[in-house]
Order: structure tokens, then sequence, then C-alpha cells
């Protein structure tokens, strides 16, 4: 395991003044790998990036780069490079300038890094622009031009810190196809900052996702949807239906004033838990042929579904999601498969942060 | 569009301070004293040898006064872009408040301290070396404009070192610049405009100075400015001192001409 990780985070913790930023932070990178750093902001995201960066000092732990403790080393001998949020360009220098100036300082030959820099443009599908000033470019393009200021030092990690926030949502989408495209292509690590769940569900190998200093998941995109551990991971990773709940036994469990067959085994008996149901996982009946029934009392149209809030006797808002409307005021059943039901055991710790 | 009137009184004010004054200049630099005759004598005797070496002399010392804030004053614009902000505040008006006390009486304080019998040779004189004449030498006036002028050359640097983007600095550290290459290829050319118009600052007071001159060079000390002093004061000849300014004035302009050349992002000329 240890061989295969490029970077290994040990009990990496930082503190500005008495606010802990992070706190004891293990992670593990493999190489080759697209992993995203997802959280809300002031988790440590972006904290844990700077001080993979070199930018920031940890207050305690270490950074291991194949092994070896880089936490002491100057930003400028560390083997990564890093695209900022805000971009970050020269704007002193051309585009042509920009690329090649991480080969400029390691006195690359004239011609090498001409061959380089004009590879990198082909990359980000910005051939030609090499004379342009980088303040006559859109921002998609700046962002690209950072993107192959940064690749063509072939680190080999490659520190993205939100660098699509600044795009509107089309360009956005494009970049993230992209950039995914161009890791496959040049196959180093990508370690991504974003706090966008969507953006880190596409492009994501592994999925980090982070609060209040701590991890509190790691997998990949489809198992931190579908398998959150607990109501942050749930409840930040796409829209969900979070309540309080009691285990009866294996594959039984209450919430919202009644018993519901679930898959969940060897959580214990009789025991506080929380419940996780996704709103598209909803199925609305008649009240008739429902488990639960309720009164919908928001209908919003959200283009390929619509979005209802339903409440129930126990007082309870279920958000749920039909492509069939069900106008508001009219009482509907509520149907939750097995499937469907994500247990988790309550912690107080989780709860807190959240 | 309703609103030009608002710009009015800018206008009158430029014409009355700066477009009257300066054709007044230019009348009395061409005309024959006492007469309306059109002449070129004032400006042909402006450009005589005698004046010319006054005017090379003066240029030279605000040049090498400007150098001199240059290599002192970048340093600490530094200090006061990089510093933590608490005391930063604290170092900017230590910088500034020199300037809130009376320019001659500055002056007047470095007189005292660089007498024959002042501060500095009294001090000296323990250690049984003998008083050195510092007052009224060419070093002494270096010494009043580069200690008046230097906080015009700071805060220009200061205020652009301030507004530049600290990405760029780790951008360049994590491209694999060091500290010096950093600044060599990032902060300093991206200082530049603040660092022409800290020159321009600096420059212009300094070459026409004739306060500093007169306390600190001495009686017989001459700048052009002093020369241009004594024209319209102690001689009463307006014509020749107004064909001197014309004089200086095109040399002035010819010369930031030059400079701002050199600024490719054309923010050095915001002065001109």
């Amino acid at each position: 395991m240890q061989d295969q990780c490029i970077i290994n985070l040990v009990n990496l913790t930082k503190q500005f003044e008495d606010h802990t930023v992070l706190d004891k932070i293990n992670l593990s990178i493999r190489r080759n790998e697209f992993l995203t750093l997802l959280g809300p902001s002031g988790c440590g995201k972006t904290t844990t990036l700077r001080i993979i960066a070199g930018f920031e000092q940890a207050t305690s732990g270490q950074v291991l780069f194949d092994g070896e403790d880089i936490s002491k080393m100057p930003p400028y001998k560390r083997r990564v490079n890093t695209v900022f949020q805000k971009h970050a360009l020269f704007p002193h220098m051309n585009v042509f300038e920009n690329i090649a100036f991480g080969l400029t300082i390691k006195k690359t030959p004239k011609d090498e890094m001409r061959r380089r820099v004009e590879e990198m443009l082909k990359l980000v599908n910005l051939e030609g622009f090499g004379e342009r000033a980088v303040e006559s470019l859109s921002g998609g393009q700046q962002q690209r031009v950072a993107i192959a200021r940064a690749l063509v030092n072939e680190p080999e990690v490659l520190l993205l810190d939100e660098p699509l926030s600044a795009l509107d949502l089309k360009l956005r989408k494009g970049m993230q196809v992209e950039l995914k495209r161009i890791q496959q292509r040049v196959g180093s690590t990508f370690i991504y900052v974003t706090h966008d769940q969507e953006e880190a569900l596409t492009m994501s190998d592994t999925i980090v996702v982070m609060n209040g200093g701590r991890i509190q998941q790691i997998g990949r995109p489809e198992d931190i949807y579908n398998e959150p551990k607990n109501p942050f991971v749930a409840d930040f990773i796409g829209e969900s239906n979070i309540l309080p709940g009691r285990m009866v036994r294996d594959e039984l469990v209450e919430f919202a004033g009644r018993e519901f067959v679930c898959v969940d085994r060897g959580i214990g008996e009789d025991l506080p838990v929380d419940i996780v149901v996704r709103p598209e996982d909803i199925v609305l009946v008649s009240p008739e042929q429902g488990m639960l029934t309720g009164v919908v009392r928001e209908v919003t149209f959200k283009g390929v579904h619509y979005e209802m809030v339903i409440d129930t006797a126990d007082g309870f808002s279920w958000l749920a999601q039909s492509t069939a409307m069900t106008p508001a005021g009219q009482e509907v059943g509520i149907n939750i498969g097995p499937n469907e039901i994500h247990v988790m055991l309550r912690s107080d710790d989780v709860r807190g942060a959240v | 569009m309703e609103r030009r009137w608002l710009v009015y009184p800018y206008h009158i004010w430029m014409l009355l301070f700066t477009v009257v004054p300066l054709a007044l200049i230019f009348y009395f630099a061409f005309t024959v004293k006492g007469t309306y005759a059109f002449t070129l004598e004032n400006i042909q005797q402006a450009a005589s040898p005698v004046y010319l070496k006054v005017l090379w002399h003066s240029v030279w010392l605000a040049a090498v006064s400007t150098f001199a804030c240059f290599i002192i004053g970048y340093p600490m614009a530094m200090i006061l872009a990089t510093c933590r902000v608490k005391y930063r505040n604290m170092l900017v008006v230590i910088t500034i408040i020199p300037m809130w006390m009376n320019f001659l009486l500055r002056t007047y304080a470095w007189m005292t301290l660089l007498e024959k019998k002042g501060l500095i040779n009294t001090v000296l004189s323990f250690f049984n070396i003998a008083p050195l004449q510092l007052l009224y030498t060419d070093g002494a006036v270096l010494l009043g404009m580069v200690y008046n002028f230097l906080p015009f050359m700071i805060l220009p640097i200061y205020s652009v070192l301030m507004k530049m983007d600290r990405s760029l600095l780790e951008a360049a550290g994590d491209l694999g610049a060091d500290a010096w290459t950093s600044f060599r290829r990032v902060t300093f050319p991206l200082s530049l405009p603040g660092v022409y118009a800290g020159m321009l600052m600096v420059f212009m007071p300094a070459v026409t100075t004739f306060v500093i001159s007169r306390l600190l060079g001495g009686g017989q000390y001459m700048l052009i400015g002093n020369v241009i002093e004594q024209q319209f004061l102690a001689i009463g000849d307006w014509n020749f001192g107004s064909a001197l300014s014309v004089f200086m004035m095109i040399l002035i302009i010819i010369s930031m001409a030059l400079l701002s050349r050199y600024n490719k992002n054309g923010n050095g000329g915001m002065l001109l």
C-alpha cells in the first residue's frame, strides 16, 4: 500500500492562533489518481492543499512525498505544481512567457522549451495564443493557461485550488470534462479542492469529504453518494432527508412513527441512529398505498423533475423528487424501499460538526 | 451629460494656475526686458556654457539623489509592504511624519547637525578626530535632498507593492523560483510603475530646489534653482529667469520622455 502512495499526510494538524483548522488529518494519496478534497468553506481543504504545496507549515504532523518527509521543504524545491483559484498569471508576461516560467528557471534549452510550451498550448486547446497578453484572454482561457503553466513542469502531483469557481456554469462543465481528459492524458496525480459536490462527483477517482478540519469520509464517488457514512456527508453530497430513528434489530429500523425493513445488519439492537433517505428514492403513491402519508406543502419545478416538500403527521418535512407533479395541498402516500434506507450510527461528535 | 458644468471649476483652476503662468513664463522668455519685442537672446544666454554647467551639475546631483532614494527607498517600501499589519501602519506613519514638519525646519536641523561645531563634529572630537567640513559640500546638499524627498520614493513603490497579488509570489515559488528569483522576475518588474513614479517625484523637486542648496550648500553654491531664483528676486531680470526656466523645463520633459520609454506598461508616464 505504502509504495503505491505518492503522498501521505500523517497526523497533520494546523492551528491559526487558538483556532484549529486541521485536526490530525491522515490521508494516503495514490499515484496517478484524481483525488478531490470536498467540503464547505472553512473545512480545511484549501489549508491541506497549501500545506502540500508548501505555502503553509503544519503546526504538527508530516507530509510524506514518496516516503520522504517534506514538511520543512520550501515550495520551490517540491515536485508539485499548483493551479491557483484566481489563476495568478504574471500580468507582465505573455501567455508563452507565463507557461515557460518554470522551464526558464530550470534553464531549459530554448528549443526544448519552445517545443514543450507549444505542446502544452495544444493540450489546453490554446494553439496560437502564445504571443497574447494574459489580460486579453477570457476567464476560461486564463484558467487553461494556468493549468498549462503548472503542467509544463511535468509535476508528479498537480494541486488545483478551486480552479473553476470563477467560471460560469457552462464553461465550468466544459472545463470539468477537459480537466479529466488532461489528467488521463498526462497521467499524473491530481489533488483537487472544491466545495462543489457535483464537480467532485464528475471528475474524481476518490473523494475526501472534509468538515471542521476533519476527514468525514473517503471513497469513490458512487460510495460517497450511495453510502454516506454520517449525516454530514449525506447532507453535503446531494440533498437528503435526515431524521432520527432507532435500530430495532438487524434489518428493521424505526423512524417517522413506524418500523421499516432495511438491509443494514450488525449495527446493534435498540440503538439511536440517523436515517438518510435521498429525495429521488422516495416513491409517491396514493395515500392508501403509502407506508407514510403526508400533505404536499410546496412544489418547485426543477427542469428534469419536480421537487416537493411533504409534511407528515409526525412533524417531519420530507423532500421528494418526482417527474409527476402532485399539486400543493393534496394528500400523498410515501413509500421507501429497504435498499434506499441508509442507517448511520449516531455520533454526537459528527452531529456537532454539522 | 447635463452635469458637464461640474468640471468647469477644474478648467478654471487649470487656466488660472497652470496655463496662464506657463504662458507668462514663455512670454517673458521670448521678449526683450521692458518691451513686447520678440527675441531669442534670453534663450541663447541660458544655453551659454556657464549656465549649462550649472544645469548639468543640478541634473547630476538630482540624478544621484534620485538613485540614492531608490536604493534606500525600495527596501524600505518592501519592508512596509511585507511586514505584519500590526506594525505596518506604525511604520507608514514613521515614514511620513517628517513630511508633517516644516521643510525649512528639517533642513535647518541638518545645518546644526553638520556645522563645524555641530553635533556630529562634537561627537567626533571625543574620539580626537579633527572637525570635518560637512556643511556647504555636495554631500550635504545630497543628504538634504535624499532626506527630504525619500518619502516620495517610498510611498509610490509601497502602494504598488501593496496592491500586488500575493498569489503571484506563491505561483513563482511553486514554479521553482527561490526568493531572489521571484523578486527579480516577478516583484521587481511589477513594481516598476511605482519606481518610475517615485523617480519622477524625487527628481523633479530635487532638480529645481534652491532652498536645500542655499542652506546646506552655502551662499556661493549654485544650482539651476538658485540661478533662477536670483534672476527673479535679486537681479530682477524676469526675462532671463523665465528663459532659464523654459530651458530647464524642456530638458526635464525630454529626460522624462526617455525614462518613460523604458516603461513598457506605460504607467511610468502617469505624472507627465
